[in-house]
């Protein structure tokens, strides 16, 4: 018999502990190597009549199976290999199902995918404390039957003792089930009742397809198959019997294993991994005491991510009322937390212990590093520099979270500019999982790297980019906006720009987006970056920006931008006052160029541009980080991968085409990069692998 | 060596009485004493330069399940029975202690100031001010130490420490909705705005609130916690039932041979007189086995008969240095030595401190585990016990946990709590510190050993440990 390296097992009195174990990972895959071990380790216990009962657990603390193994599906060649492992991985799910002996699940930890499937048809199941899932909500809603406290330290480490534990518990219910001691099912209740008779008829259960479908429509538009193809199987298997619906699910997950949209997902996934990495090596000194300047949206945020990290937290501000709000935002964070019950009241106040609200620099010189986050304005953005050089110990790095000014320009006032380093980060800074690390010819490496380790301690996805004006992010989004503020001057209403945009995959539309970035930043910023980078960031007039900061439109924080919000009221409404400016900074449509398609082409193709130029430049350091950036930044289509591998399933050649035809209309505004020509004339030329 | 023994002696504030208790002591002491002392790491931990400040007398109500015969009192009147007690055992004039100091959990909000009340109500002289402690069941060591603190500090000479515990009534609070609008309603001008208030009364305001044996920053019960801690360590059900059995069977014992001298008999009014615990109840390993667990359901190991139970009762000692009353003409029971507080991780160690404080007082008090004659742990749960037993049986958990070479060494069972425990006879939380420290005097009398330890945890992770020395009988 060959030795088996996934998957092994003990028999225990007439109990079998089947232990997954995938070497040399920290994870349990479905990959083929498990599923085979686990098929031939279930044929052995069925002809072993000393075992009278199965637990099925994981040797590794915190994770009972991930789910299916990415790189093996990738690794498929078509469609109909996908669908063969897919059809091997039912079957083994179908033994479990099927077992004549009591199986049960023993979980510890995540238990995702496909993990899922082979707790849920075990006899009997159990479920621990995991971080992404809360196990007694499982309870709740019925998918395990049975929860098992973490336990603490004993004579073993917590970690190993847990799961041993729940070894012996597990045992002792699979001897219990055999024993018919303890009973498996529940009685139906009146409501499981009238809902089974309800389910009988086929009109109702039609109904019930359209709605779900209709539901799903409205929230992925379409772009994303996987939903509807889910529906589908879902629907198969209620009507044609289980054998039908197995095999329309494997099929279907075969064909949707080798869509673009999987493709770009995978990737993403990847670069998500790639960018949680510090390829910078271990800073010097860690960072345990942060200093943030402006209790501001943004300063509140940083602070928000950073005190739950044990890290001591100074949150300066220089009025009373400024740092109050802040100092809320921080505990509104946490306790809305402990609403929903992630945290304790005692987590969130011993959390809060860790933030210190301040009105002066008392205490600054034991900062390890301090994130300003004041008002965008170089001038103010010096003297706060240099009253933070006069307090700061001498290995204290600053970091600036501007979202335009150069770090370049900033580091300027600095006596040691080899500690500037800009960190951008995105606003919600609690939801918003990109942070942008922009580096200067100065910025030394250690800066770099104690910076992008803060950005991981809070639990960032981190890109690290040249310096310029915008960076990177912003130098994408600048000529989107300038691009929407000329369709919206070309007559389009801010909803159809909205639905537009959305319709592309956008999460959030581009109007929409304006006013949650603020009106006013992005009069700032147009402002700036067509100062410096000329026409290129024309099309939209940038006064139309302005007068409506001037009539104080600035988007959402001031009731009023191109939507109307009432506090308390979902639906918003166009703010029909923008109807004057807009009229009178009228263009005329071109109809060649103005068609719904034209228009996203239009406002995707100068972001993508802008995204290949950075490249270009080395504003970029690799196609991955740009898409990342993208994605998680700026909310670019996800089912698009980002610009980059935009570009490469899209095809260089087409968007060059577009481009050169918006470009005979607008001007240069549309003239393709050369890195982006290079890959149109040559095939070839992939950003992606 | 002369000159040191020199400056040792002029640095003793009473030194010509100390040079004489040691060769009185060595008088008295019997050959038998004599052989086992010098077998010791340490003769006496008498320290020069240091008071010797000793236990007089120890008392206590009979504890008895919450509900039962003590069901309408309150808890000042527990304590001012067992301080009555006291008096009447010691015949302490009423005026003779410098301070009291008591220990209790829940309050009873009327009385917080529980020792004040109970002082007042037991006769003393109310020119003797009073404090209340509250450390949880540790409440009332707390209570004895800070009145060893005051002696060794000279502040005082005679203390009082005791501790209470009533869960026959608890407070249990109106709603904190409810309470508001209460409040709200004293402020309340006009007659419009009091009905209006009286109007916005919901049902959900009607709810009480209860107090539980939880911690307040885990929101874990403490059963839960230890049947936790007894999973942990691999401690079973069968372990538990048998240790919960030992306590039972050995309380009963010492109850018939008449050993619990410390029990006090009390006449409650309107009801009989109360002489003895009534917690205690030997059953057999089959009976114990048919209980269902109590808080992890189903598969826990921590049941109703392998926890120590809802308990009235109160304690009371009688602490002073050692000049004060041999100059009262008293003839001290124990000295009481070295001791330390400890606290640890309120989680997954919640119960632990006997664990974290037995080595850390042993090294205080330069003694080994094999210098001790008689234990003394609190048994909160028969689990805890065995889990604490094991850890310090443990090379692993000594050397990743307690920062030690080695593991400590679990106390010899023929020394362990052989006269019951809180297990069986009852574990009024405030005031169970003063009874340990009792009944390891009374043991040591008994036994003829030397050295006696005291270890207990309580909620919020803290635990306590004390040395106690007989004193030369």
């Amino acid at each position: 018999m060959l030795a088996r390296t996934h998957v092994n097992y003990e028999v225990k009195g007439d109990v079998a502990v089947v232990r997954m174990n995938a070497p040399n990972s920290k994870v349990n895959t479905l990959s083929i190597q498990m599923q085979n071990e686990m098929t031939e380790v279930m044929n052995e216990l069925w002809a072993n009549n000393a075992v009278r009962s199965a637990v099925l657990i994981s040797s590794k603390p915190g994770c009972f199976i991930a789910g299916a193994d990415i790189n093996m599906i990738q690794s498929c060649k078509d469609a109909e290999e996908v669908t063969k492992l897919s059809q091997e991985g039912q079957k083994m799910f179908e033994q479990i199902e099927k077992s004549p002996k009591p199986v049960v699940a023993a979980i510890n930890g995540s238990c995702l995918g496909g993990g899922l499937e082979i707790g849920l048809p075990g006899a009997f199941d159990m479920m621990l404390t995991g971080r992404n899932i809360r196990a007694d909500k499982a309870k709740k809603m019925g998918l395990v039957d049975q929860l098992v406290d973490p336990l603490g330290p004993g004579l073993k480490s917590p970690e190993e003792r847990t799961i041993d534990y729940l070894e012996e518990v597990a045992i002792e219910y699979a001897k219990g089930i055999v024993d018919k001691k303890i009973k498996l099912h529940k009685e139906k209740g009146m409501m499981q009742k009238i809902q089974d008779y309800v389910m009988s008829f086929e009109f109702v259960r039609n109904q019930i397809y359209k709605t779900v479908h209709g539901k799903v429509m409205k929230q992925s538009k379409g772009l994303y198959p996987a939903p509807l193809k889910i529906i589908e199987c879902v629907k198969t298997g209620v009507e044609q019997g289980p054998t039908a619906g197995y095999l329309a699910e494997s099929q279907n997950f075969g064909q949707l294993a080798k869509t673009s949209e999987s493709g770009a997902l995978i990737g993403l996934y990847h670069g998500q991994v790639a960018c949680k990495k510090n390829r910078f090596g271990t800073p010097e000194k860690e960072v345990k005491t942060l200093a943030i300047l402006g209790a501001g949206l943004m300063g509140a945020g940083i602070a928000q991510v950073t005190v739950d990290k044990g890290v001591h937290t100074i949150l300066k501000d220089t009025t009373v009322d400024g740092l109050a709000r802040g100092e809320q935002q921080v505990y509104k964070g946490l306790n809305d937390k402990t609403k929903k019950r992630n945290i304790t009241s005692f987590q969130r106040d011993s959390i809060l212990s860790n933030l210190t609200g301040q009105l002066d620099y008392s205490g600054l010189e034991k900062a390890d590093m301090v994130i300003e986050a004041v008002f965008e304005d170089i001038k103010i953005k010096h003297a706060v520099l240099k009253e933070v050089e006069a307090v700061v110990s001498p290995h204290c790095i600053f970091a600036s979270n501007t979202s335009a000014l150069p770090i370049k320009d900033i580091a300027a006032a600095s006596k040691r500019p080899d500690k500037v380093i800009g960190m951008h980060y995105f606003s919600p800074v609690d939801k918003m999982q990109l942070l942008e690390i922009i580096t200067t010819d100065q910025t030394s490496k250690d800066t770099t790297a104690s910076a992008v380790a803060v950005g991981l301690k809070q639990g960032k996805v981190i890109i690290v980019v040249g310096d310029g004006p915008g960076f990177y992010t912003t130098r994408c989004l600048a000529p989107m906006l300038a691009e929407a503020v000329r369709v919206l001057q070309e007559g389009v209403d801010p909803k159809k720009l909205d639905a537009l945009t959305t319709g592309f995959g956008f999460p959030v539309g581009a109007a929409t987006l304006a006013d949650e970035v603020g009106i006013d930043v992005a009069a700032h910023v147009a402002e700036d970056l067509g100062k410096a980078f000329g026409s290129r960031f024309g099309g939209g007039n940038v006064e139309v920006l302005k007068t409506m900061v001037d009539q104080g439109f600035k988007g959402r924080k001031s009731g009023k931008g191109c939507y109307v919000y009432q506090p308390g009221l979902k639906v918003k409404e166009v703010n029909p006052e923008i109807g004057d400016i807009l009229e009178k900074y009228k263009m005329t449509p071109n109809p060649a160029v103005s068609s719904d398609s034209d228009v996203q082409y239009r406002l995707i193709s100068r972001f993508v541009n802008e995204a290949v130029l950075c490249l270009q430049e080395g504003i970029l350091n690799n196609p991955l980080e740009g898409d990342i950036g993208a994605v998680f930044g700026l909310g670019f289509p996800p089912c698009l991968g980002g610009p980059f591998r935009f570009v490469d399933t899209f095809g260089a050649d087409k968007l060059v085409e577009k481009m050169r035809q918006f470009e005979a209309v607008y001007g240069n505004q549309f003239t393709p990069c050369q890195l982006l020509l290079d890959h149109a004339k040559d095939s070839s030329k992939k950003f992606h692998k | 060596m002369a000159s040191m023994l020199l400056s040792t002696l002029r640095s003793c504030p009473v030194s010509p009485s100390w040079a004489m208790r040691i060769g009185a002591r060595s008088l008295s002491t019997t050959a038998q004493l004599q052989a086992q002392v010098q077998t010791k790491s340490k003769k006496s931990l008498a320290r020069p330069g240091m008071k010797n400040i000793v236990l007089v007398e120890g008392v206590r109500t009979p504890f008895l399940l919450s509900g039962t015969t003590y069901a309408d009192l309150m808890p000042h009147d527990l304590a001012r029975a067992a301080l009555q007690g006291l008096l009447n055992k010691t015949g302490l004039p009423k005026d003779a202690v410098d301070y009291i100091i008591y220990g209790t959990v829940i309050q009873e909000v009327k009385t917080s100031n529980v020792a004040r009340e109970a002082a007042l109500g037991a006769g003393f002289s109310d020119k003797i001010p009073a404090h209340t402690v509250t450390m949880a069941c540790i409440s009332s060591n707390q209570a004895m130490t800070s009145g060893v603190g005051l002696i060794a500090a000279g502040q005082c000479d005679a203390i009082v420490a005791g501790g209470v515990e009533f869960m026959s009534d608890v407070p249990i609070r109106h709603s904190r909705k409810m309470r508001k609008t209460m409040l709200s309603l004293n402020k309340a001008k006009t007659l419009g705005a009091k009905l209006g208030l009286i109007g916005s009364i919901r049902m959900a305001h009607l709810a009480p609130e209860l107090p539980a044996v939880a911690e307040f920053s885990t929101a874990e019960t403490m059963g839960h916690s230890a049947d936790r801690l007894a999973a942990a360590f691999g401690v079973t059900r069968l372990e538990q039932d048998e240790f919960a059995l030992r306590s039972h069977t050995l309380a009963k014992k010492a109850q018939d041979a008449g050993l619990l001298q410390d029990v006090i008999s009390f006449k409650v009014p309107g009801r009989d007189i109360v002489s003895k615990d009534n917690g205690i109840r030997p059953s057999s390993m089959e009976q114990m086995g048919k209980l269902k667990a109590a808080f992890i359901k189903p598969h826990g190991t921590v049941t109703a008969a392998n926890s120590s139970f809802l308990t009235d009762g109160a304690s009371a000692v009688l602490i002073m240095s050692e000049e004060k009353a041999l100059a009262m003409g008293y003839k001290p029971k124990a000295y009481l030595r070295d001791f330390v507080y400890v606290s640890q991780d309120p989680k997954d160690q919640l119960l632990l401190g006997p664990t974290y404080g037995t080595p850390k007082v042993l090294e205080r008090a330069g003694l080994t585990m094999n210098d001790i004659d008689v234990f003394e742990f609190h048994e909160a749960f028969a689990g805890q016990i065995m889990a604490n037993l094991k850890a310090m049986d443990s090379d692993w958990f000594g050397q990743t946990y307690l920062g030690r070479k080695s593991k400590v060494g679990a106390p010899p069972m023929e020394k362990f709590n052989l006269w019951g425990g809180s297990l069986s006879l009852g574990h009024p939380f405030g005031a169970t510190g003063c009874r340990l420290v009792t009944t390891v005097a009374h043991r040591l009398q008994k036994e003829g050993g030397q050295y006696g330890l005291v270890a207990a945890c309580a909620a919020g992770g803290q635990g306590h440990a004390m040395v106690i020395e007989a004193y030369p009988q």
